[in-house]
């Protein structure tokens, strides 16, 4: 009997400037041999959440290596609680306009379930855990994004054991 | 050689990024290094670094307490993330 952790996924791990094609991502997913029943995807867009809709750009600074490292981290803690066949995520950096694609998280699996929730697992802790840090550019001046209580509770369901 | 480093925020207050520090014997650990930093930076260092939410990694790995260092280490300081 195999267990979660013994099965071999295929993880592609990116952190690029340049903007991401969905569909060849999600095709990338799939290994070819038709044991992937779903893949569940997520793809976040920089969003203007200025109440007078001032946005110019958003800025995305990482530390290099430890970001690409922490993101392997977080699918690998995924890869142990799912029975997950790959799994890819993608994140820009550098200066981004409103309404452009900004991150994507896919994973394949043999059942919808594990697809969902190993997608969502990895998308929450992304947004706690790895190295980002998100500037605003307003037309006023520019200033750093403040990390949200809403999200560290979100990535905190997942160490507590409850269902989302 | 300590090789130590700052994002966003931080590094904006501090106005460095990085900074390279020959190793001495005296740096054995994260607040041997904190504190002379603050030595050497000032108020300004001082109250940036002993922020609440400034996080700290050893070698690319977030850190608790007080970790020993080693001649070679690269330490970073940085703000809450907020990438996604």
């Amino acid at each position: 009997m195999r267990t979660v952790s013994e099965q071999p996924s295929r993880v592609n791990v990116s952190v690029q400037p340049g903007d991401f094609d969905v569909a060849a991502l999600q095709q990338a997913l799939l290994g070819g041999e038709a044991e992937e029943g779903a893949v569940a995807t997520f793809t976040g867009y920089v969003r203007d959440q200025r109440a007078d809709k001032s946005l110019q750009a958003l800025e995305l600074e990482h530390y290099p290596g430890m970001t690409e490292a922490s993101i392997g981290a977080i699918i690998e803690q995924a890869r142990q609680r799912w029975p997950i066949h790959a799994a890819t995520v993608v994140h820009r950096v550098g200066r981004l306009q409103p309404g452009e694609r900004i991150v994507w998280v896919g994973v394949a699996s043999g059942h919808r379930a594990a697809a969902f929730e190993a997608c969502e697992f990895i998308m929450d802790y992304l947004k706690t855990r790895a190295p980002f840090w998100k500037k605003e550019h307003a037309l006023e001046g520019a200033a750093w994004v403040e990390a949200r209580d809403s999200d560290v509770r979100r990535a905190r369901r997942w160490s507590r054991g409850e269902e989302p | 050689m300590l090789t130590v480093r700052f994002f966003a925020r931080l590094r904006e207050t501090l106005d460095c990024a990085a900074l390279q520090l020959p190793w001495q014997e005296d740096l054995t650990d994260l607040r041997a290094l904190e504190a002379l930093l603050c030595e050497r930076g000032g108020e300004t260092w001082r109250q940036a670094l002993a922020e609440d939410n400034v996080l700290r990694a050893v070698n690319q790995v977030v850190v608790n307490g007080n970790p020993s260092l080693r001649d070679g280490d690269e330490v970073a300081f940085f703000p809450p993330v907020t990438g996604g």
